[in-house]
């Protein structure tokens, strides 16, 4: 049985943790309202980018169409890019992610694709190294900058445009954290290169009327198709954000509760041996004086 | 006078929703004016200044880069980076 100073100590610790794990959620819950509105506001770009270009893909024939909508005509090598968080305490948001991404390669190479990826975020460059250290090209640490903007998704974007003009790579996958709500974030697989035009899109009714052009229509789709991988880009780096807090938030919360937990439980404990001691002591003078 | 329905949208965020008049845009090919009705057309556009005008209502934001998207429900401009002109 620990002596009552030790039990002392003990609970002004698990105190203490909790007062950090307290604040760390409430940055979190703070946090994650921003980086939630920015996720949202992000989205009507990247839905009316995902719109124009299906109302372009439907207009290009075959022949015509940019490498990056056709494909390069091969499916052999496979640029996966991995993007999770740049710092940890938040449950098991990267550890999720990473999950996924571990399935979708491993499918790849069990049907013997060549498989490349880019590691995006510190925590994801941690958990892949070991598994891929032999097939990342390049990471990507993003703990700098403390928004996303378009200026954070270009370098990642300027590198994926190089290996796929180069023709090194075939097709180009995103594995990212889908913000749904505050409790669910979904672990993505997202094809990047060769684009998709998602079948839901909605083409928009021109009412008979052909749509004119300027410069010509695959000038923009040139310009256009490369805006889009930086948009999807960004777009899946501020889902992750507000994932990556929610996730926190509840995974401090949780330990703030643990804490709590612990603290009750060592308090009785506490009490109990101090009850027990003062009652030895009783019956030690009582018994003393009995003998007298 | 029929009105048209303009949205400009940045990546970070909608900077601006809503039913106008007219709106002047910097295509790439040269400027050009939008009013209700126009037929459907795409441009990409260079650095300059969208003029909305409603009424005698006049706002102005700077834009660089981006397209613009003509569409009978309306005109979308799909701007890389866009604030509203001091």
């Amino acid at each position: 049985m620990a002596s009552l100073k030790e039990m002392r100590n003990r609970i002004a610790s698990v105190k203490a943790t909790q007062k950090i794990t307290k604040a760390m959620q409430m940055v979190a819950a703070a946090k994650l309202r921003r980086s939630q509105d920015a996720a949202e506001n992000a989205r009507p770009y990247a839905q009316r980018m995902a719109a124009v270009i299906a109302n372009l893909a439907a207009g290009v024939s075959g022949d015509a169409a940019p490498r990056l909508l056709a494909g390069t005509g091969r499916d052999q090598v496979h640029l996966v890019v991995v993007a999770a968080a740049d710092r940890g305490l938040a449950g098991g948001f990267t550890t999720s992610i990473i999950r996924a991404a571990r399935t979708h390669i491993d499918g790849l190479l069990a049907a013997g694709k060549t498989v490349k990826v880019i590691a995006v975020g510190k925590k994801a460059i941690a958990q892949l190294r070991r598994p891929y250290g032999d097939k990342i090209v390049e990471s990507f640490d993003l703990s700098a900058s403390r928004i996303m903007t378009l200026t954070t998704a270009q370098p990642i974007a300027d590198l994926i445009m190089a290996q796929y003009e180069a023709g090194d790579v075939d097709v180009v996958s995103l594995v990212y954290s889908r913000f749904k709500s505050v409790v669910t974030q979904t672990p993505t697989v997202k094809q990047l290169v060769p684009a998709v035009v998602e079948a839901g899109a909605p083409v928009t009714d021109l009412g008979g009327a052909t749509y004119d052009y300027e410069p010509s229509e695959e000038g923009i789709l040139e310009t256009l198709l490369p805006r889009n991988i930086t948009v999807q880009i960004l777009a899946a780096l501020l889902e992750n954000m507000a994932g990556f807090y929610a996730s926190q938030m509840t995974a401090m919360d949780n330990a703030t509760r643990n804490a709590g937990d612990m603290i009750g439980r060592y308090t009785l404990e506490y009490n109990r041996s101090r009850q027990a001691q003062i009652t030895k002591e009783l019956i030690e003078i009582i018994s003393g004086a009995e003998a007298i | 006078m029929a009105k048209l329905h303009f949205s400009l949208v940045a990546p970070e965020r909608e900077v601006f929703s809503g039913e106008v008049d007219q709106v002047d845009a910097p295509g790439a090919e040269g400027d050009f004016g939008v009013l209700a009705g126009h037929a459907p057309f795409m441009t990409a556009l260079k650095e300059g200044r969208v003029t909305v005008r409603d009424g005698s209502a006049v706002r102005a934001f700077d834009i660089q880069g981006g397209f613009a998207d003509v569409t009978p429900q309306g005109l979308t401009i799909l701007a890389e980076h866009a604030s509203e002109a001091a």
